[in-house]
């Protein structure tokens, strides 16, 4: 068990979906980066994942790649982040991190861990990293207790779902669409059988990301997930100009959206 | 088992290689390697492949022997290893016609590609006519406008040319826009990977497309009276490279050098050079070396060509750099058009700036080994597209027009 799972499973036991906020580090300024995690926790994200912003974001659509390319000219750290993942402790939520590998790699993945848990942080998102690629990572995260929590996709395999789930630990991160992370019309049925299909291959939490920007969508998945992850939704109303207030607003639409299913 | 080097396996090359990807592409990938595993063995697949490679490419290419250019290496006897010559005026045919073959055998009906100096995004456009595929190829936006040409040549061919504006603009950036075409479309689409580079089965099946390069030239060099002293390629994710050097792995005589883009010299940090300043790291879908800063971003690269203006290279130049069987030289954007100039003037042939940068480091070598030394170079494309911007460099261009 860990903070995350804690967290997911509190979220349960009130008989509603967590709510899992994407916002990457130094966007539009590390300052109000900061400022705007805080408003993702108290308008109602449970969870929030931190982003070290990647020069290389293959699996981030234009909104994304967007703010992490500012971030970048602005001058953001890796550094940073673990400073992020602390503010977000401190407000009270579970912080984790969803980076690309070589950042991690660059720090060195035991140090990476190491310095994820002492900023308070519970787990690491890895988008182009699975569970085989990487069995150092699995390692040195085991060897702190962070969770790891791996990608799945409608082409996943009935194999690699179950090599996924297995080694993933807090959640498994399942997206519904192939696709770049952005906002989608639809979600449906596509979202629904891919979290079966994990839940059929042993995962205990499901979180759905990619693709979900409303109020309605979160309502519609948090039936049937354990959690809603929303990124570029939140990146886009932040903006820009760091407009903390229309950030609210937007995290207020999505908490309501994951108590309103059930 | 025996100890050759040659046509190494995958997905490692010593530490370097893996498939480092979003899930969302496992399943393609490993559905590649099974068709790749399958077809190299089939000989419905290795014939049709035979027979283009003469019929259409217009294999095998010949060997030129370049006296007046090698007057200036020292005296050395220099070999051109003419793949200038193939359809299209470029090595990256060779791969491509492989890769279409194989797309069509898993069914799928559009192909995507990367481009850089946009000789890959012309060979696959050209193969995608050849085998009524749909193709799109990105292009980063920098480059398009240095390589108006051959946008103009891929659109001819019936390609969909998309600038890629994002990041620095050039090769690197056209990558990563690829790989999001292909998560989203993986179900009828292929990637047809330009370089030696990219995440397992990508650096062991271009390089077994471009190995043709050495097969051909070791068996035309031996007729010619032995095995060279050095085989020299240019080097940017590496696949002429990789095909030039792979037969001529396990000849321990033979030196192997690798020419990378040293742009405005390596120590002023504008420069393409990746082994000599660079060092692990995973870009691309696969552990190599990177020009990175201190977090593990990547670095803009620069070069005058197109084509190796690339921060990352493909993971078996690595392994070769890092065991001591290759060498890899950084040739600056200076030296590579003086030789480019010397090739055009005393042979009349004008070569691709990529191409240059591997003749300007035969040059060096001459010099170092004096008359009796023999050099192989694999000039992997010719200069037609260069033109401008070789003009340009030497002040040619009419007044008011530069």
């Amino acid at each position: 068990m860990s903070a995350l799972t804690d967290r997911l499973d509190a979220c349960r036991a009130e008989g509603r979906a967590a709510l899992v906020g994407y916002l990457p580090v130094g966007y539009p300024d590390v300052e109000t980066s900061l400022a705007a995690m805080r408003v993702l926790v108290a308008a109602g994200c449970d969870v929030v994942e931190v982003g070290p912003p990647y020069s290389d974001p293959v699996l981030d659509g234009p909104m994304i790649q967007h703010a992490a390319a500012k971030a970048l000219e602005g001058g953001v750290k890796v550094d940073d982040a673990f400073t992020a993942v602390r503010t977000v402790a401190d407000a009270g939520a579970v912080p984790v991190v969803m980076s690309y590998a070589n950042v991690m790699l660059q720090r060195g993945w035991s140090r990476f861990a190491q310095d994820l848990v002492a900023a308070g942080g519970a787990g690491v998102i890895t988008p182009d990293l699975t569970p085989d690629a990487a069995p150092e990572w699995v390692e040195a995260a085991r060897a702190e207790d962070v969770d790891t929590i791996f990608l799945v996709a409608p082409s996943t395999t009935r194999e690699r779902m179950k090599l996924t789930c297995d080694a993933s630990r807090g959640f498994v991160y399942a997206t519904p669409l192939m696709g770049v992370t952005g906002e989608r019309a639809s979600l449906g049925d596509a979202a629904q059988r891919v979290v079966s299909e994990a839940r059929a291959a042993g995962a205990e939490r499901v979180c759905i990301g990619v693709g979900v920007s409303t109020g309605a969508q979160a309502a519609e998945i948090a039936g049937f997930a354990d959690g809603v992850i929303v990124g570029t939704a939140f990146v886009r109303a932040l903006g820009d100009e760091g407009d903390l207030e229309r950030l609210r607003a937007k995290v207020t639409e999505l908490a309501e959206g994951v108590r309103s299913a059930r | 088992m025996t100890d050759s080097l040659q046509s190494a396996p995958g997905p490692y090359f010593g530490e370097f290689g893996g498939r480092f990807v979003p899930e969302a592409l496992m399943a393609a990938l490993d559905e590649l390697t099974d068709a790749y595993d399958k077809a190299r063995i089939d000989p419905a697949f290795t014939g049709e492949l035979e027979r283009l490679a003469r019929d259409y490419t217009g294999r095998p290419s010949i060997v030129t022997e370049v006296p007046r250019f090698a007057a200036h290496a020292g005296g050395a006897r220099v070999f051109l290893k003419r793949e200038d010559l193939n359809h299209t005026g470029s090595h990256k045919i060779n791969n491509v016609l492989g890769q279409a073959l194989l797309t069509k055998r898993l069914g799928k009906t559009r192909v995507i590609a990367e481009t850089g100096a946009g000789q890959h995004g012309v060979a696959t456009a050209t193969a995608a006519a050849l085998m009524d595929l749909e193709c799109v190829i990105y292009m980063g936006e920098e480059d398009t406008e240095r390589q108006a040409l051959n946008v103009a040549r891929m659109r001819l061919l019936g390609a969909e040319v998309i600038p890629v504006a994002t990041g620095t603009r050039t090769l690197r950036d056209a990558i990563n826009e690829a790989f999001r075409d292909w998560v989203t479309n993986v179900e009828t689409t292929n990637y047809v990977f330009g370089t030696a580079a990219g995440p397992h089965p990508f650096p062991a099946m271009v390089r077994d497309f471009q190995r043709v390069i050495s097969v051909e030239a070791r068996e035309q060099m031996l007729a010619l009276g032995g095995l060279p002293d050095a085989v020299l390629a240019c080097v940017g994710g590496g696949s002429n490279a990789i095909g030039s050097f792979d037969a001529f792995l396990d000849d321990a005589g033979v030196r192997l050098i690798g020419c990378e883009a040293a742009g405005d010299g390596v120590d002023t940090g504008r420069h393409a050079a990746t082994l000599t300043g660079g060092r692990p790291g995973i870009l691309h879908g696969s552990m190599s070396y990177i020009l990175q800063d201190e977090d593990g971003q990547t670095q803009p690269s620069h070069s005058i060509s197109a084509g190796l203006d690339y921060p990352g290279v493909g993971p078996e130049h690595t392994w070769l750099s890092s065991i001591g069987r290759a060498e890899y030289w950084p040739v600056t954007d200076a030296e590579a058009m003086e030789a480019f100039r010397l090739l055009t003037r005393t042979e009349g042939i004008l070569p691709a700036i990529e191409s240059a940068h591997a003749l300007a480091g035969a040059l060096r070598l001459g010099n170092e080994l004096g008359p009796g030394a023999t050099l192989l170079v694999t000039l992997s494309g010719r200069g037609d597209k260069d033109v401008e911007q070789a003009a340009r460099w030497f002040d040619m261009l009419p007044e008011g027009d530069a």
